[in-house]
């Protein structure tokens, strides 16, 4: 089954990061990343630019409409995505566990419905 | 024989398959389709048509075989048209072979409780789904067990199934890190099967998974109190057609070996020195089943234990028969003070409270009042021998 992990945290933690850390966290993801490949389970991963930066737009009114910001405002945002293919929840699970992520953040995770 | 005779006997038969393999064979279903409604669905269509066909085609050499094998295809069917689970597990239940005396299929009954179990489910639905697929318990049975309305049981239930099917929680053994976590609601159902009802049929179903959970973690003290809590009331089963109660019941018709074996297995609790709800209900039984040797019964001690279980698991069933047992140790009086002290309105409905008010209103001299519990506590009564063995006692208090 293919699962996506979502990945949501409060971005303005982001603020306070000094060299060093984006450093380290970049680390951290490509070996989370590189033991995804090596499982064979690493479907598909991004990386978000802030939630202030979002646009949203609809025609769900009738008529088209664009708005600056993202759909919801709270303090946890979505930052990234995982896309694994993994046989089951229990599997997804584990590797939403040793996402670095869930150190800082909560990890939501879904099966795909396709 | 006549057919009407053949007819009833092949009923007969279909329906005590459904009884004793329902769960077996779910677990088996679902174990390869993940889809506990689905699972549900097939087995009692088969179930169904098993009870329509038998009596008039005869019952088959092997029922259970028979039952799960146009289960099975109904599901296939369904898969196949819906092209659902994709290609591998269907091809696994396809594959299935049907369980017979000699195939000896593993059982996957507990494997399934522990997807009920999982953490991924709502908390509050996790024993009410056992029930349910295991036990084969319908939603109106469920509900009234949990105190719920059944229509939102059964909202609960669907919304569960769904989501067990939806998010991919997959039937296997639970790592013995993962077991902590989900073994007091698989627990509390099967004590749940054991209590729902004096049916036979559930209790020996309860005593055989407590008997895997024990397997499965030989060293968790709650399972063990469990089991050895089914394992003394089961000493004590004697058939008869008239209602005796425990305290007037001849220890020499127990079971030796089954108290025993209960005594050994929470002597073996108690060494893990983490005292939990299940083993206070087995010390309890304990303390009915030491009658057997020492021929006097402990209410002490039984008031002593109550009150632990009241603070552990407070019920309103554990706070009456407290009461029950300070009116033993104590007196009437004492016992009717116990009584007194609980919230009035969770007693109004409660048979069991009537029944010990009656006997210590009767001990404490007050007849009238007396005949009015009892009144009461008969109708309250669902049991036919428990209401004559009532209304007897009341006879007395004319004498």
């Amino acid at each position: 089954m293919r699962y996506t992990l979502f990945l949501h945290s409060d971005e303005s933690q982001a603020a306070n990061f000094s060299e060093a850390d984006w450093a380290e966290i970049k680390t951290a993801y490509g070996e989370y990343i590189g033991m995804l490949r090596e499982a064979g389970v690493f479907l598909d991963t991004d990386w978000l630019q802030p939630s202030n930066t979002a646009t949203t737009i609809t025609l769900k009114d009738g008529a088209r409409r664009i708005q600056d910001g993202p759909f919801a405002s709270s303090k946890e945002q979505m930052g990234g995505y995982f896309v694994i293919e993994v046989d089951d929840l229990d599997t997804a699970l584990a590797w939403a566990e040793k996402c670095p992520a869930a150190h800082t953040g909560v990890i939501e995770v879904r099966a795909s419905a396709m | 024989m006549s057919d009407a005779l053949a007819q009833e006997q092949a009923k007969a038969r279909a329906v005590d398959v459904a009884r004793n393999a329902y769960g077996r064979l779910l677990a088996l279903l679902v174990s390869r389709t993940r889809d506990v409604a689905a699972a549900e669905d097939a087995l009692s269509e088969a179930l169904t048509r098993a009870l329509t066909t038998w009596p008039t085609q005869g019952v088959p050499n092997n029922p259970e075989a028979w039952i799960f094998t146009v289960a099975k295809n109904r599901l296939f069917d369904d898969a196949r048209r819906a092209k659902r689970w994709g290609a591998s597990p269907l091809t696994e239940l396809e594959e299935m072979t049907a369980p017979t005396p000699e195939t000896n299929v593993p059982d996957r009954r507990l494997r399934l409780m522990f997807v009920c179990a999982h953490p991924a489910i709502d908390e509050s639905v996790r024993t009410p789904l056992m029930l349910q697929v295991i036990l084969g318990l319908d939603a109106d049975t469920v509900g009234r067990a949990f105190l719920v309305p059944p229509r939102a049981m059964a909202q609960r239930l669907v919304r569960a199934k769904r989501k067990i099917k939806a998010a991919g929680i997959k039937m296997r053994d639970p790592d013995p890190e993962e077991l902590p976590a989900r073994m007091g609601a698989v627990l509390e159902a099967i004590y749940g099967a054991f209590a729902t009802e004096e049916d036979d049929g559930l209790r020996s179903e309860a005593e055989f998974l407590a008997r895997m959970v024990v397997a499965l973690a030989p060293g968790d003290p709650e399972a063990l109190g469990l089991l050895a809590r089914i394992l003394y009331a089961k000493a004590r089963v004697v058939p008869a057609a008239v209602f005796v109660p425990l305290s007037e019941r001849d220890p020499e018709t127990w079971n030796r070996d089954e108290i025993a074996e209960a005594d050994a297995l929470l002597a073996k609790a108690r060494r893990a020195r983490q005292l939990g709800r299940f083993q206070l209900e087995a010390a309890i039984e304990s303390v009915h089943c030491a009658r057997i040797h020492t021929g006097v019964t402990d209410w002490t001690a039984l008031v002593f234990l109550y009150e632990g279980l009241m603070h552990l698991a407070p019920t309103i069933g554990a706070a009456v028969a407290r009461a029950a047992a300070v009116g033993e140790a104590r007196g009437a009086e004492a016992g009717l003070r116990a009584l007194s002290l609980i919230d009035e309105s969770a007693l109004e409905t409660f048979q069991p409270a009537w029944a010990t008010r009656a006997h210590l209103l009767a001990r404490a001299g007050d007849p009238v009042a007396a005949r009015a519990a009892f009144a009461r506590a008969i109708e309250l009564t669902e049991r036919e021998s428990v209401r004559a063995y009532l209304s007897q006692q009341r006879a007395r208090l004319d004498r």
